[in-house]
């Protein structure tokens, strides 16, 4: 299309890595927004607290993105294809809920309980999917049910009480352990971190990635294509749901118990996450690093803003305006580009 | 289409540099926040020292509701007094255990000389409690006890002795005699617990003429509560006083009792609330025990002051209760106490 139609080939092929560079170049740029909010929010509050920038308070600010983090990695691929999750929330505390189930009711082993939680929170998203595919349900609608049968289901399952682990089972050590011997950093971080290499990797190097972002340009034309664009959306939403089970792992690992009754929120603040890192709400553009630095922006602003003692009444206020920020640099961005 | 107008884009080598920039960009600002923070670091110490106000990091279970802004302002009254500065935070509802948790990691690392904390679950915090042992942080555990040995004290209601005096005022309503009911708000809660043996208790020891009905649990939840209420009325219309453990259990209890038509049952209530305070002030409830937010507030203060300063503390700090009902409900000291 960019190309003059009578190019001679070679031509034709250079326009098109060209297009392939400039949206590289943009998708950078957003990055370098983030990447620059971040580091202006951290800079701020390094002057403004001597408490901010130590090492305790970095590992601590750190814990506190993993599970929105880990939401916020499933989401991205759901808000690529132009959906939306609403269940990350709840489903994490359902999941949360089932792993309690497994691991002390049915006193299953430590590493098949945790599979088997990945496995339930993908059986989530996959109801989710099926719900968005073949009942041809909004994602908003589908998710929004799936939220709120996750939130009763945990209540039910668990009879309104929160499930404990035992200490010695090692479960708690998932998140709170530490693995490098003698660092005192979580292990939740870590996994994480893995999570989010392999979610980019998933994202940037493979055919379900390659569909994803082309489900969300252009629905039609993907299936036009030739491609089975229901079966790509369901993918995208078990991969969201293996990201809610690993979710209600990490933060049922922290609390040392399955919280029945929470959960409430996070999908917001999870969207919150994806819309900083630029991912865009209509679909077909978003990166994970995006979302991981949306993630970090929120709790180093949570956390900056409590450690400089701001009342807790001005800290959403704050985010909130953040949001706004974030997401018209991002308009005003695009609005120049084209 | 507008693409076709762009101008071609730099090419592909162009790419590098930038994302080279923007990390080598961002290395420098982290260094130049590490070596800032440093110097302010020192700044603080320097002027630090003697003259500095010890600051108590409090942590709630909640934030926005009537209760936890009672204890606030306690704190706060108190700080002032004691020449301390505080913080007081807490997450937006008493589910939001994972918050609370990052809200007490938070506070740990502004470093404070003391730590007032109303966990929402003994377990999940038990990590940040080690972190202050280590520290050699005093904690000062408030509302409901810390299922823990490193809490120096815990300044909360004596909820036996509050459900105890309910049970009196509820013994003198039915005269002495006759079929009396409980609505709990729960079987496995401290405070459920509490309440429901405190007022059993009494009425066993000192009013032998009335005859208590086997306790029922509504959750807390006002419709359940309600709905717990008929089903006692219709099966024992003969009842004759009903209590409620909670503000949810109370309101229920109210709305029950109205549903069944009946107004010669007398109930007593817990805790506050715009809904119980009306039903008082118009006579459909005999009254109820309110706790005392603000002086759980003070009390967490004066104590981590206590603590800082190396002084011995109780290992429980009963902070107190009123008793409210129509004749006193205007006494400026039950209306600081009462939340709406």
């Amino acid at each position: 299309m960019t190309a003059p139609t009578a190019a001679p080939p070679r031509q034709k092929q250079d326009a098109t890595a060209r297009d392939g560079v400039r949206r590289a170049v943009t998708s950078r740029f957003q990055q370098f927004l983030a990447v620059a909010g971040l580091v202006a929010v951290f800079v701020f509050f390094s002057f403004a607290s001597p408490h901010f920038l130590n090492y305790s308070n970095i590992t601590s600010m750190l814990f506190s993105t993993v599970v929105i983090g880990t939401l916020a990695l499933g989401a991205t691929f759901v808000i690529v294809t132009g959906g939306i999750d609403l269940s990350v929330g709840t489903g994490m505390t359902l999941c949360a809920v089932m792993s309690g189930v497994m691991i002390v009711e049915w006193g299953l082993p430590v590493p098949v309980g945790v599979l088997g939680t990945l496995l339930f929170g993908g059986l989530v998203g996959l109801v989710n999917g099926l719900n968005v595919t073949f009942l041809g349900l909004p994602p908003f609608i589908a998710t929004l049910a799936m939220m709120l049968v996750a939130q009763g289901l945990a209540l039910v399952i668990s009879g309104s009480a929160p499930i404990y682990f035992s200490e010695d089972s090692g479960y708690t050590g998932i998140s709170t352990g530490s693995v490098i011997p003698g660092a005192d950093f979580p292990n939740a971080v870590l996994i994480f971190a893995v999570a989010a290499v392999i979610g980019g990797v998933v994202l940037n190097k493979t055919l379900l990635g390659r569909y994803t972002y082309s489900i969300g340009s252009n629905e039609e034309a993907t299936a036009l294509s030739g491609i089975d664009v229901r079966k790509w959306k369901i993918i995208v939403y078990v991969v969201s749901g293996l990201f809610i089970g690993l979710a209600g792992v990490l933060i049922s690992a922290r609390l040392g118990s399955a919280q029945p009754a929470t959960g409430m929120g996070y999908e917001l603040q999870a969207i919150a996450a994806v819309v900083i890192g630029g991912t865009s709400l209509s679909g077909g553009k978003g990166s994970l690093t995006g979302t991981v630095i949306g993630a970090l922006i929120i709790s180093v602003l949570n956390n900056g803003l409590q450690i400089t003692s701001v009342p807790q009444e001005w800290q959403n206020v704050i985010l909130g305006c953040v949001i706004v920020a974030a997401v018209y640099a991002d308009k005003a961005r695009k609005r120049r580009a084209v | 289409m507008t693409r076709a107008t762009t101008p071609p884009r730099p090419d592909r080598r162009r790419g590098r540099p930038a994302r080279a920039a923007t990390v080598l960009a961002a290395a420098l600002s982290l260094l130049a926040a590490a070596a800032l923070s440093g110097c302010s670091d020192a700044g603080t110490t320097a002027e630090g020292g003697e003259g500095r106000k010890p600051y108590i990091a409090i942590v709630s279970k909640g934030f926005q509701q009537q209760f936890w802004q009672a204890v606030k302002k306690g704190a706060e009254r108190e700080a002032e007094k004691r020449g301390v500065t505080i913080s007081f935070e807490g997450p937006a509802t008493e589910t939001e255990v994972e918050a609370q948790v990052n809200m007490v990691s938070n506070s740990l690392g502004r470093k404070p000389d003391a730590l007032g904390l109303a966990a929402l679950d003994s377990r999940a915090v038990e990590p940040m409690l080690k972190q202050a042992e280590r520290r050699g942080t005093p904690v000062i555990a408030f509302d409901s006890g810390v299922d823990s040995d490193i809490p120096l004290t815990t300044a909360a209601t004596d909820n036996r002795a509050a459900a105890a005096e309910a049970a009196e005022h509820m013994a003198e309503e039915v005269g002495g005699k006759g079929k009396v009911a409980l609505v709990v708000h729960s079987q496995t809660s401290g405070s459920g617990v509490d309440r429901r043996d405190g007022f059993v208790e009494w009425m066993e020891k000192n009013a032998p003429g009335v005859e208590l009905l086997p306790v029922q649990y509504g959750g807390g939840d006002q419709t359940k509560s309600a709905d717990i209420t008929k089903a006692i009325i219709a099966s024992n219309p003969d009842v004759k006083g009903i209590y409620g453990s909670n503000e949810g259990s109370a309101m229920g209890v109210i709305q029950g009792v109205k549903e069944s038509g009946r107004d010669d049952i007398s109930t007593v209530g817990f805790d506050s609330g715009q809904g119980q305070i009306n039903a008082i002030e118009e006579g459909r409830m005999a009254g109820a025990i309110t706790q005392n937010p603000v002086r759980i507030g003070e009390q967490v203060v004066a104590a981590a002051v206590k603590a800082v300063k190396g002084e011995k503390l109780p290992e429980t700090i009963d902070t107190g209760y009123y008793w409210y009902d129509k004749s006193n409900i205007d006494d400026p000291r039950i209306q600081e106490v009462l939340y709406r």
